[in-house]
């Protein structure tokens, strides 16, 4: 039931952001909206329901501090790409690889995120994940080396579960 | 005056973004390092294009519509966080299933060969 109002919540401030017409009209139809799609799908969103809500938010903090992190290797990847590219000599530092490892990270959400990270942060691109490896493309060896579990560490502390709710939660995540 | 300011400053940073990642469009050697240009370049360019259009927005804090924009356009930047590395890959894939094969440095190594040896055991 939580869950459900924090998907209506989610859907009411998309709508409202959205729409930009604050009227009794327009926020009802919102209302009305919000209420039916949350009705017909909410089960789409949020797996691991048995976790807390309050975990759940604590979650979205560290969230919101790896995105941070994130931004800054995004900066950080983009004046990389600016050096290579804009130095005569920086085509010789081009040294393409690519590399493969495995991940401990369980859930298609946890996995989607590193995928994403990876692509964003300087000199690497994911190039295929099958089950559990990963097959990144590097644009030479050096920033292949980046690559040491760094980022996944950092994920998987993001989704980290409470203490209590640890065992169940793993099960659930496992499919 | 300031937002201004920080709004012209962010556009400028991401059109010499868009620059290097234009410049390495051409220069790379291969479709997937272009790729690398492409996909990072895009990213942070297009970010900060956005979000110097946001802050523009709020220049003067005379009523709502101003703020209703500024949401937008954050709404529109974190899309574009979200899409531009996922199609990143999936052009990267669908240039592997393609066939396409990528040039490697002087020891670089391709561990992509391995899953086509499978494929082709399968």
């Amino acid at each position: 039931m939580l869950y459900r109002l924090l998907i209506f919540a989610l859907l009411m401030v998309t709508w409202l952001v959205f729409s930009g017409l604050f009227d009794v009209f327009h926020t009802t139809l919102g209302v009305l909206s919000a209420a039916f799609v949350t009705w017909i799908s909410s089960d789409l969103v949020f797996e691991k329901r048995e976790i807390p809500m309050a975990a759940r938010f604590r979650q979205a903090g560290r969230m919101v501090h790896y995105l941070l992190w994130l931004l800054w290797q995004v900066v950080l990847s983009n004046i990389d790409i600016l050096k290579l590219a804009l130095s005569p000599s920086g085509l010789s530092r081009v040294q393409p690889c690519i590399v493969k490892f495995d991940t401990t990270l369980k859930t298609d959400f946890e996995k989607f995120l590193l995928a994403n990270s990876i692509t964003l942060t300087p000199g690497t691109i994911t190039v295929k994940i099958l089950g559990d490896r990963y097959y990144v493309h590097a644009i030479s060896e050096h920033f292949a080396g980046g690559l040491d579990g760094e980022m996944e560490r950092r994920i998987a502390a993001v989704f980290a579960d409470p203490a209590p709710a640890k065992p169940e939660a793993t099960e659930g995540g496992t499919d | 005056m300031i937002l201004d300011l920080v709004a012209i400053l962010l556009i400028a940073a991401g059109l010499v973004f868009f620059l290097g990642a234009a410049v390495g469009l051409v220069r790379f050697p291969d479709f997937y390092t272009r790729m690398h240009a492409a996909g990072k370049g895009d990213t942070l360019s297009s970010l900060l294009v956005v979000l110097g259009f946001a802050l523009h927005e709020l220049r003067h804090f005379d009523g709502s519509a101003d703020v209703v924009v500024f949401l937008k356009l954050l709404a529109i930047c974190a899309f574009i966080m979200l899409t531009s590395p996922t199609s990143t890959h999936a052009l990267m894939d669908a240039g592997y299933e393609d066939g396409i094969e990528p040039v490697l440095g002087e020891d670089g190594e391709n561990a992509l060969t391995e899953t086509r040896n499978r494929r082709l055991k399968d």
